[in-house]
């Protein structure tokens, strides 16, 4: 029984199936791709996760609860954190007070009204802030206006403060789109320091293959709304089904 | 120190000084000079000045904070008004239930339109509270007349119960709004050479109370609570997934902020005891998002900037006409003297509302930070030239990482 | 059934302002994004167009009658208005009398004109800003034109007649077999209807038949593409909106013999033709008549005596309370596509 479990999701948009049949599970630990060409419906089963969407048939069960009719706040509490394929961090604020938002989220929960009480009298969430920070490099930065840094550095921002609520499950939503290699290459091995370092379990969504095989455990498949195959890396590389879905795309690695 | 840092605890003391100060420092002309029709140091204006500071104080906590444009907030300051009346048509002439009163009827009502009105964000918001202003503007002037007393508006008389106080006064005249027996309107004036300054026990306690409610905001400013309202101005994607619910936190600052207009209303009609439905007006709500962005929407002190700038220049460009225009402008020629005073009588006198509308648009096309902004893009403009330097050098670095 | 027929007759010409307005601010909400709190103001300036040209017709000189005397034994004094010299007593009497209509020939240049100037000068620079910037400069904006108004017409309303053939009723209750006097409607209004239906139907034509009209339609449905095809936005979008202001302009014209110009009915109507918009569902510029004329209806039917007895007060917040309701229960309005400016 994995920690994440989709069983039969259906989600249709109009007259356009987006997801039929979708079966998933994520083994608890590990790091578990979705690969597939472009509208093969990567996001949509994403937003599936998250509540953004709700699908029409099937369940998704996380951690033996279902997500399912739930707010993508009570989702996060239930401890799901997204990344977005383009950094959405609090550009108004500095570096130091996005970090300090999802840790109240954490310590307080949905909604916690104290409005008298001064931030920096929060030993506690400034200390855990701080650490996280250390965590990602991003120390130095404290200070910063979040919307000037460079969008390698948003990207950090953005997962530190995923992992600064010690999330369960974190999803990332293309995590290397529209990176240079170089940036590419150090995402990777921020991740892999995150998998090895931290009781995680990660779900990636990528069409860099290269990202894939350097991170995954398992890998599925996502081919028109339906998942072709679930396997290892070492058997997806080659794999006659997946050849033929990723036919006419640029790069099957 | 007050549970503020150091630069926070200086500005409460500079509000402190500056609103304690006041009668002095707005009153620098002495009585008979040509100048003294510039002076702002008598009690009705003072009393303005602080009353609409706390309307933008509390306007700022939504619009600066969450960046949520509401046009209907005047609503609440009416309801504040009208309370207040009551209270003292029933109760007593204490400005305390008075206020009390305003306070909480105004909490009430926002509880009702914020809980609708904030299932929408952006222009709907916007365009909601404006349709629930307006709905209660009209109400105010048609069914609602034996609340409201329509279009006369509502006024204490002599019939009044006001049973824990008293109906007339001795003289058989109306008793006056007071504070533990102390009048509002009684003035001591400290005559000092030729000056003449004012001191208004209304005023006292209207100021009092916005520096209560400034070192309030001040405190939610720098809360945890403030911060989630900031971030929700920013990012209300990334607040969703971070497992924070909005709408209980922007629920909450709509009450607050209306709560902060009630109080504005409720001292507004203890300085003087009537509420009209005008004060309800669409106009009104706009009135109050103008000074916030006038003085810096977003700021600490802005709002108050803001409201004290508006208050007082609607004061002396509504005093001026055009013969004093004229012996303004008597140092030129004849024709040109004619034609100035021509050109500038469209914006002074009833033409204050131009010259409003025109600082909006200037305001908000070159200054959206406004006058906090502009002070401190004048501040680095004087300190630019030794750190120009270090500046371009940091800049640089900036990319390269 | 005979106070159904009235109420719905006498909704028709509010509802045509309505939908008049809405439609321009649609248009330029849709095309331009940008939310123009100055729209009422437009209209209010159209309806001082047909107070302006009603006077400037009527502009008179003073001849003294020394055949006749006033009981002072002063000579009478004699206006002759201009047109009247010019064009002898009939025509000039006929032209002053007809000053409304003949006003809308003066609209469109101006109207044009003022909207060529708003955008240019004003507009554009908002065009990448956030709503609420572009709300208070317009919101402001409408301030400064209101006041200018109120300066030169001053703050009363000025009683600005239709031609006098216009002026009396028409009984449309005898027409569908009514009894007589039950169901009577001003002529004017119903050619204040005709004019509405003319303006919206040429507006709607123009844009679904010419070029220039379907890259608007185009740009409202997807402004970034358009922008990418290499089309000059810039040009169309200032047309767009002076078309707007034409549009608001003509409407105001027309309605100032239904309701005497004052300097504060252009925000009036901004406010109830926001609410409008925001009904038919925001950039539906079909939404915008339909709930123009649906919501001006229903303000006629809520001023019914018979429903005021049962619901006092309802006359005054129909439409307010119409539109909350509405905006709660289908964010995007009645004919609004789904995803446009839901949140």
């Amino acid at each position: 029984m994995g920690i994440l479990e989709v069983k039969n999701v259906g989600k249709r948009f109009g007259g356009l199936k987006a997801l039929s049949d979708v079966n998933l599970s994520v083994a608890e630990n590990s790091v578990h791709a979705i690969i597939g060409p472009n509208g093969a419906g990567k996001s949509t089963l994403l937003n599936c996760l998250v509540g953004k969407l709700i699908p029409d048939t099937g369940s998704v069960m996380f951690d033996g609860q279902s997500v399912l009719g739930r707010k993508p706040y009570q989702i996060n509490q239930m401890g799901i954190s997204r990344v977005f394929q383009t950094p959405e961090i609090f550009g108004d604020l500095t570096v130091m007070e996005n970090m300090m938002i999802p840790c109240f989220a954490k310590r307080d929960g949905a909604f916690e009204l104290n409005p008298i009480r001064a931030i920096t009298a929060q030993k506690d969430i400034i200390a855990h802030a701080e650490s996280v920070l250390a965590d990602m490099n991003l120390l130095e930065k404290r200070d910063m206006h979040s919307a000037s840094m460079s969008r390698g550095d948003k990207r950090r921002l953005e997962i530190a403060m995923c992992l600064a609520q010690e999330p369960r499950l974190l999803l990332l939503d293309e995590p290397t789109a529209g990176m240079a290699r170089a940036d590419t290459n150090n995402t990777i091995e921020l991740l892999k320091e995150i998998r090895d370092k931290r009781n995680i379990t990660i779900v990636i969504i990528e069409h860099d293959m290269h990202v894939v095989f350097s991170l995954a455990e398992r890998i599925t498949v996502l081919a028109q709304g339906t998942p072709l195959v679930e396997d290892v890396p070492a058997k997806i590389k080659g794999h006659p089904k997946v050849r033929e879905a990723y036919l006419g795309e640029s790069q099957p690695a | 120190m007050l549970g503020l840092d150091r630069k926070d605890f200086i500005l409460l003391l500079v509000v402190f000084a500056l609103v304690v100060l006041a009668p002095f420092l707005l009153n620098p002309f002495p009585t008979n000079s040509a100048m003294a029709q510039f002076n702002a140091g008598y009690p009705d204006l003072m009393q303005r000045f602080v009353i609409f500071g706390i309307f933008a104080i509390g306007f700022n906590l939504l619009f600066g904070l969450t960046g949520y444009l509401s046009f209907g907030h005047a609503a609440f300051l009416g309801v504040g008004s009208y309370s207040a009346v009551w209270m003292f048509k029933l109760l007593s002439m204490s400005v305390v239930p008075a206020i009390i009163a305003s306070v909480i009827a105004s909490g009430i009502f926002a509880l009702l339109i914020g809980y609708i009105s904030l299932r929408r964000t952006g222009i709907y918001f916007s365009i909601l509270t404006l349709a629930f202003a307006q709905m209660s503007f009209n109400l105010a002037y048609s069914v609602l007349t034996p609340i409201t007393n329509g279009e006369t508006g509502l006024q204490i008389t002599l019939a009044d119960p006001r049973i824990l106080g008293v109906t007339a006064t001795e003289s058989g005249s109306i008793p006056v709004t007071n504070l533990l027996g102390a009048e509002m309107r009684s003035t001591y004036i400290m005559d000092v050479g030729t000056w003449a300054f004012q001191f208004n026990v209304g005023y006292y306690v209207c100021a009092a109370i916005m520096l209560l409610a400034f070192y309030v905001s001040v405190r939610i400013f720098r809360s945890p609570f403030g911060l989630m309202l900031r971030a929700i101005k920013a990012n209300k994607t990334r607040l969703n997934y971070t497992g924070l619910n909005i709408r209980p936190y922007t629920l909450a600052v709509f009450v607050i902020s209306g709560m902060y207009a009630g109080l504005a209303g409720g001292l507004m009609a203890s300085m003087d005891p009537l509420a009209g439905a005008e004060r309800m007006q669409w106009t009104a709500s706009g009135e109050v998002v103008l000074m916030t962005i006038l003085g810096g929407a977003g700021t600490l002190i802005g709002p108050v900037l803001g409201a004290g700038v508006i208050k007082y220049f609607e004061n002396i460009f509504s005093k001026i006409n055009s013969s004093v225009l004229e012996s303004w402008f008597a140092f030129m020629p004849e024709n040109m003297q004619h034609a100035a005073v021509y050109v500038s009588e469209h914006f002074v006198g009833p033409g204050w509302h131009l010259t409003l509308g025109l600082l909006f648009m200037l305001v908000v096309t070159f200054l959206p930070g406004g006058l906090v902004e502009g002070g401190q893009r004048l501040s680095r403009l004087f300190r630019r030239k030794p750190q120009k330097d270090a500046a371009r050098d940091s800049t640089q670095s900036n990319p390269a990482e | 059934m005979d106070a159904i027929i009235l109420q719905i007759l006498n909704g028709l010409d509010k509802g045509s302002a309505y939908a008049l307005i809405a439609l321009g601010l649609t248009l330029i909400f849709g095309t331009l994004g940008v939310v123009n709190f100055a729209h009422g103001a437009l209209f209010m300036i159209g309806a001082f167009i047909a107070v302006s040209v009603q006077k400037l017709l009527s502009l008179s000189y003073v001849t003294l009658d020394e055949t006749r005397t006033d009981f002072l034994g002063n000579p009478v004094k004699v206006e002759t208005p201009y047109v009247v010299e010019w064009f002898g007593p009939e025509v000039g009497a006929t032209i002053i009398d007809w000053s409304v209509p003949i006003a809308i020939l003066f609209a469109i240049p101006i109207m044009a004109l003022v909207g060529y100037v708003m955008e240019r000068g004003l507009i554009k620079h908002f065009y990448k800003r956030p709503h609420a910037d572009q709300i208070l400069v317009t919101f402001g904006l409408a301030i400064v034109l209101q006041e200018i108004i109120k300066h030169y017409y001053g703050a009363n309303p000025i009683q600005t007649p239709a031609p006098d053939a216009l002026q009396g009723s028409f009984d449309f209750g005898v027409l569908i077999g009514f009894d007589p006097n039950v169901i009577i409607y001003p002529y004017w209004r119903m050619v204040y209807f005709a004019f509405a239906a003319l303006l919206i139907g040429s507006v709607f034509a123009f844009l679904q038949f010419t070029t220039f009209g379907m890259v608007v339609r185009a740009g409202m449905a997807d402004r970034e593409t358009v922008g990418l095809l290499g089309i000059n936005i810039d040009k169309r979008f200032t047309f767009t909106f002076a078309m707007a202001a034409v549009v608001a302009g003509l409407a105001g014209v027309m309605y100032a013999p239904i309701n005497s110009p004052n300097y504060h009915m252009g925000m009036d109507f901004l406010v109830l033709s926001f609410v409008v918009v925001v009904v038919g569902g925001m950039g539906s510029l079909p939404g915008a008549v339909a709930a123009g004329f649906l919501l001006g209806i229903l303000e006629s039917f809520a001023s019914m005596n018979e429903i005021k007895s049962i619901l006092p007060g309802i006359d005054q917040i129909i439409i307010y309370l119409v539109a909350i309701i509405i905006l709660l229960a289908r964010p995007r309005g009645l004919l609004g596509r789904k995803g446009v400016m839901e949140e």
